[in-house]
């Protein structure tokens, strides 16, 4: 096993707000190795995409503040360079796609300036070179015609070639580390399916490890080799996807996959499992699992303190108190 | 919230009458017959060259039963929502009509179709832009009572309790504001103000689109328990499969303005037709990781054309991995060629083989 090229451990991160500080992070760990796509799931608040604005060190701060932990990238704790340093690596090394691309791109400049102006920046490229280069690039992610399109300005672009315009920005310099952040949810299926297929064949060829933050399992049994499903800002359950998918452990992704409708396990028109109320309020954590107010399972311990993550054989690790004495 | 229990689940008497999704409702009446709708928008012309239009629907025919679920799937821009809005009369119908039961409510104006709103209403994608956010909840819903003049007025504030409590929200929320309740909820206050009047049609256009995978669930089963209690009609307009195939027992399928494929549930998904239809279902990603080969699937090229310069022939022969010449030709109409499956494809035969 090689050293994974990513590495976050005990990310905690804090957000003042005027009802007091919200703690959105607390103790996520992940690791990506080289090649692979990671998952992390979850619904909306439970801190995927603050975790990937922690990696790439884009938190506002304030009321933005990141309290602990390490980001290592190839042995480096990112959170500790100067940010002069950190800018060597954004966009260069580690890159992310948004999941709006209008607003991602400049509408005032070309899509060409715009990819071009990362080359130059990162590898010193001549005007002319990084032209040369970001025609080859929009060639690879797709686009038509790429030696006129990249004069066309990005309103030109429909949605789905917008973002085949970010992929190729952002991979323009073959990071080492791909973030993507809900990267189809504003595009239709049959052209989310082609950014998919477009994501797995540049991270095949250039072995690019790619991080996809998604609240889709559909997304995740599609794409990734290893999924992080996050509650509350807390990675609860971590592991292998079809280990995950196929036999989860924790209550909550067990009712995050048993509520998605259109599986065959599920008869049409039936009832579906839910997960009762809603997610909790950030601004008292208390000691214990955030999940056990939703949780069907949930017992007085788990009020009082969360246990250790237990980890498996099969390479999966599980914070929950139902497989704690497993280990 | 789990409030929802209070529903009276399964309790209700007409469980056996009103035809629930999943069971036959292939001998129900329809309620909802729309022949041949055409809505057309059109754009610019005038100083800046020739008038264009935009064919959003472009001759829709579809019948929605009784007591059932009608989904209607398709991308961006194939003309769902508006077919949904014209429905609701809230876009000008360039032609065709529109028969809620005995009504023709496509032809109806002013006060004449005022009267016959309440029997029709409609719930929104984005329930934060569907509820005024200086009105209480409550008014709200007293709002849709009093505008379509249901029951005694003295007798309303109880119902808008009643209606509360029927979409699992509590009486005591109904002074709340808007923005003092989550996604899901809004959603259920939008759909307790749709079910003020009582209607029979009730239209949702992406009403779980914009809700967390654990809400939707939340939200969906209210939907269904609704409306086996109620014995509703929901026009589903929905992007998502999973969702259309968990709630919906037919299906039509849009592209570019028009139907290509319509059937049941099971038939749609088990045995699609149309090419189009075939892609979408497998761009829809799996569940199942060892599902995820790329062999055997199909990738559409490109985006769909633009509905201001619809092509000649068939709509979707430009993206089509099985087109031939003959489809670039004509269009081919929409014909039934199993009980209750209709597709509108060249490379389908008489009795539904595919001939691609």
């Amino acid at each position: 096993m090689t050293a994974p090229v990513l590495q976050v451990c005990g990310l905690t991160v804090e957000f003042a707000t005027r009802r007091g500080v919200a703690r959105v992070l607390e103790d996520v760990a992940l690791e990506i190795d080289r090649g692979q796509t990671l998952g992390v799931v979850g619904e909306s608040g439970c801190g995927k995409s603050v975790t990937a604005l922690a990696v790439m060190r884009l938190i506002a701060s304030p009321p933005g503040r990141i309290v602990g932990g390490q980001v290592l990238f190839d042995g480096r704790d990112l959170l500790a360079l100067p940010e002069r340093e950190m800018r060597r690596v954004r966009g260069n090394r580690v890159s992310m796609i948004f999941q709006e691309p209008m607003t991602s791109l400049n509408p005032a400049y070309t899509v060409g300036d715009q990819i071009g102006e990362t080359l130059r920046l990162h590898e010193g490229l001549s005007r002319r070179e990084a032209l040369a280069r970001t025609v080859a690039m929009l060639d690879a992610v797709g686009i038509p015609a790429p030696a006129q399109r990249v004069h066309e300005y990005p309103h030109q672009f429909s949605g789905g070639m917008r973002q085949r315009v970010m992929i190729a920005m952002a991979l323009a310099c073959k990071p080492d580390v791909l973030i993507a952040d809900e990267p189809t949810t504003a595009l239709d299926v049959t052209v989310q399916a082609q950014i998919f297929d477009l994501i797995s064949e540049l991270r095949e060829r250039t072995g690019t490890a790619v991080m996809l933050i998604t609240h889709d399992m559909g997304a995740v049994a599609e794409m990734c080799d290893r999924v992080a499903v996050m509650y509350a800002g807390r990675v609860v359950e971590t592991g292998p996807v079809r280990a995950i998918l196929g036999d989860p452990l924790h209550p909550y992704t067990r009712g995050l996959i048993a509520c998605a409708p259109g599986r065959r396990t599920v008869a049409p028109g039936q009832m579906l499992e839910e997960i009762p109320g809603t997610v909790p309020s950030l601004l008292e954590r208390g000691a214990g699992c955030l999940f056990a107010d939703r949780c069907a399972q949930a017992q007085p311990r788990c009020r009082q303190a969360l246990p250790a993550p237990t980890v498996l054989p099969d390479g999966r690790a599980v914070q929950c108190w139902l497989h704690a004495e497993a280990a | 919230m789990s409030a929802d229990k209070a529903l009276p689940r399964g309790a209700a008497a007409p469980q056996a009458a009103v035809p629930g999704p999943g069971s036959p409702v292939s001998d129900a009446p329809a309620l909802l017959r729309v022949r041949d709708l055409h809505v057309h928008f059109p754009l610019g012309g005038g100083l800046f060259g020739p008038r264009r239009v935009v064919k959003a629907v472009d001759g829709v025919s579809f019948d929605v039963r009784r007591g059932s679920t009608f989904g209607i799937v398709g991308e961006s821009g194939s003309g769902k929502s508006t077919t949904a809005l014209a429905v609701m009369r809230l876009v000008k119908i360039t032609s065709g009509t529109v028969h809620l039961g005995t009504a023709e409510i496509g032809a109806l104006e002013g006060a004449a179709l005022q009267r016959e709103r309440h029997r029709f209403q409609m719930v929104f994608q984005d329930p934060y832009a569907s509820l005024n956010p200086r009105k209480r909840a409550g008014d709200a819903i007293l709002d849709a009572l009093n505008l379509m003049n249901v029951g005694e007025p003295g007798q309303r504030p109880a119902r808008a309790r009643e209606l509360f409590l029927q979409t699992g929200l509590r009486p005591e929320q109904l002074q709340l504001f808007p923005h003092q309740f989550s996604g899901g909820q809004r959603q259920r206050i939008v759909l307790a103000r749709a079910l003020a009047a009582r209607p029979e049609l009730v239209v949702c256009d992406e009403p779980v689109s914009a809700l967390d995978v654990a809400i939707q669930a939340q939200m969906l089963n209210l939907m269904l328990r609704l409306q086996r209690d109620f014995g509703l009609t929901y026009l589903f307009i929905s992007h998502d499969l999973g969702v259309v195939r968990h709630v919906c027992d037919e299906v039509a399928v849009m592209y570019l303005g028009r139907i290509v494929e319509r059937a049941g549930r099971d038939a749609l998904f088990a045995q699609p037709l149309h090419p189009y239809t075939r892609a979408l279902w497998s761009a829809a990603p799996s569940f199942d990781p060892d599902a995820r080969s790329r062999r055997g699937r199909i990738r559409l090229q490109g985006d769909p054309p633009s509905p201001l310069a619809v092509p000649k022939g068939c709509r979707f022969a430009g993206r089509c991995p099985h087109a031939q010449a003959a489809c670039k030709e004509a269009e081919p109409p929409l014909r039934e060629v199993a009980p209750g499956h209709a597709v509108a494809c060249h490379r389908v035969g008489e009795a539904g083989q595919v001939l691609y």
